[in-house]
């Protein structure tokens, strides 16, 4: 019945070649968000625009990233768009389908965090001679993020559990991609994913970690 | 010099201000009081093109507010104003609250305009929190740190509306002494105004708003002596 036998030195032997992975996890995922924020951002004022150019696409932006599986979302940027002649390597479908779906959650944080804006703080910018776009800037902006900040970091942890989802487009060099291929060769299943399991958990918890110092740093007030 | 030339405002169908006249010279002091909704916040945030007017002009020094030509984030550097709400930015702290403007919109050097937010700060009793956040701020200090910062910008005018009324009774004194002592330097001042006592003893002219029109307006000894205005006197009334 249970004849498995644990071999823990062989999964160990591999964690060089795991950090290696995680290394590539940890870029995809930063790389996600630094692109999510900034399109969060636009699609947040998009979706308070008066324009229904802009307010539309935005919508349905969100509401496919916020209502469709992650892993639909970065199958559609590797096959989806290659069934129209776009191929996009296995590496940059999975920065794509995760910065996809980072922006259309971000995007209903920032709104959320804008309404937490007295308005009156931009009427004080502009009586102070700031332009619109400086007043969001200087003003909301920063104010927008320390409301967001928490949610936002949620996210990017997140967004590193996400990209687990690559080796389902062929991804072979992040954190389970290259556990994939050992369990291929070795066959140790259990001792190598209980390995990635716990290096996934580590920087997680780190991410969090290094979050909270620094809202500790930053928002001093 | 503000010239009003019968200005008429109205949010959709309500009209706010209907036909106002009023020029004020400068170095004067023009307190504006009247009823709750009679217009006189929507006329300061007019006269610095918060709020687009539907008829007549508002000119600053000769130049008009609502003209499509003008440039309003270059014309708002002369006119300071102050609000009820504090509207401090709480992720600054006073210094930088301060400096921001002159810094950003007027491309002064950290290190100018720091001196002049340290000289304002110190003026109206804020030296020692330079580098507080607002939030630790009394609700006077708060407001005393929003006319610093108005001032920062060196505006030729000073627009305030009820600066006083969302602070406790034994906060609104400081407040009021700060615009005693702006107005003994010669600012040019327009102040909305619940305080009569400030009225009569600081302003050169006293404007009583009712429903949109500007009922009376003249010396103090005027309208808290002899007003000639049934409403004036009613309100006046009222509120002592
Ligand atoms: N942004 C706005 N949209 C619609 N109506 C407005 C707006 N701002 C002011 N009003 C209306 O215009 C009228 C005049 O308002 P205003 O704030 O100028 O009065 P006020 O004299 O300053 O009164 P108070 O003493 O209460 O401050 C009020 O009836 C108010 O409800
Ligand atoms: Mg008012």
């Amino acid at each position: 019945m249970f004849e498995y036998t644990f071999q823990w030195r062989q999964a160990f032997r591999a964690l060089p070649q795991m950090l290696d992975g995680a290394l590539v996890t940890m870029q995809i995922a930063v790389l996600s968000m630094v692109i999510g924020v900034t399109i969060a951002v636009l699609l947040a004022v998009a979706r308070n625009a008066h324009s229904p150019w802009l307010r539309w696409p935005a919508t349905a932006w969100v509401e496919v990233a916020r209502n469709t599986p992650a892993l639909f979302q970065i199958y559609m940027a590797h096959f989806g768009l290659g069934s129209f002649g776009i191929y996009l390597s296995p590496y940059v479908a999975l920065l794509a389908g995760i910065t996809f779906n980072n922006a259309g959650y971000l995007c209903e944080t920032f709104r959320g965090a804008l309404r937490a804006i007295p308005a009156t703080q931009v009427r004080a910018g502009r009586s102070l001679g700031m332009g619109q776009v400086m007043a969001f800037r200087l003003i909301v902006v920063p104010q927008m993020f320390r409301i967001a900040f928490l949610p936002t970091t949620n996210q990017m942890v997140w967004a590193i559990l996400m990209t687990s989802l690559g080796v389902t487009v062929g991804m072979s060099t992040d954190l389970t991609g290259v556990t994939q291929d050992l369990n291929a060769r070795t066959f140790r299943t259990f001792e190598l994913f209980a390995l990635a399991g716990a290096l996934y958990y580590c920087i997680a918890k780190a991410v969090m970690f290094a979050a909270r110092l620094a809202a500790w740093r930053l928002f001093r007030y | 010099m503000i010239e009003i030339e019968n200005v008429h405002k109205s949010f959709g169908a309500l009209e706010v201000l209907k036909g106002i006249n009023l020029t004020v010279d400068k170095g004067e002091v023009v307190s504006v009081i009247g009823g709750s909704g009679s217009g006189k916040s929507t006329l300061l945030t007019c006269i610095n093109g918060l709020e687009p007017i539907n008829s007549g002009r508002i000119l600053v020094d000769g130049i008009e507010v609502h003209a499509k030509t003008t440039d309003l984030n270059k014309l708002r550097r002369k006119i300071g104003i102050v609000f009820q709400q504090f509207n401090a930015f709480p992720h600054l702290t006073v210094l930088e609250n301060v400096t921001l403007a002159p810094r950003k919109v007027k491309g002064l050097s950290r290190q100018e305009a720091e001196e002049i937010a340290v000289k304002h700060l110190t003026h109206v009793g804020l030296a020692e929190k330079l580098n507080v956040y607002p939030g630790r701020l009394s609700g006077g200090q708060q407001q005393r740190m929003a006319i610093a910062r108005a001032l920062a910008m060196s505006p030729d005018y000073m627009l305030f509306d009820e600066v006083t009324s969302a602070l406790d009774p034994q906060l609104v004194g400081e407040v009021l002494d700060t615009l005693k002592m702006l107005a003994d330097e010669g600012m040019t001042m327009i102040c909305v105004t619940h305080e009569m006592s400030f009225a009569r003893d600081v302003s050169n002219r006293v404007a009583f708003f009712h429903k949109g029109v500007m009922a009376e307006i003249g010396p103090p000894e005027q309208i808290f002596g002899n007003a000639q205005h049934e409403e004036t006197r009613k309100f006046l009334s009222s509120v002592r």
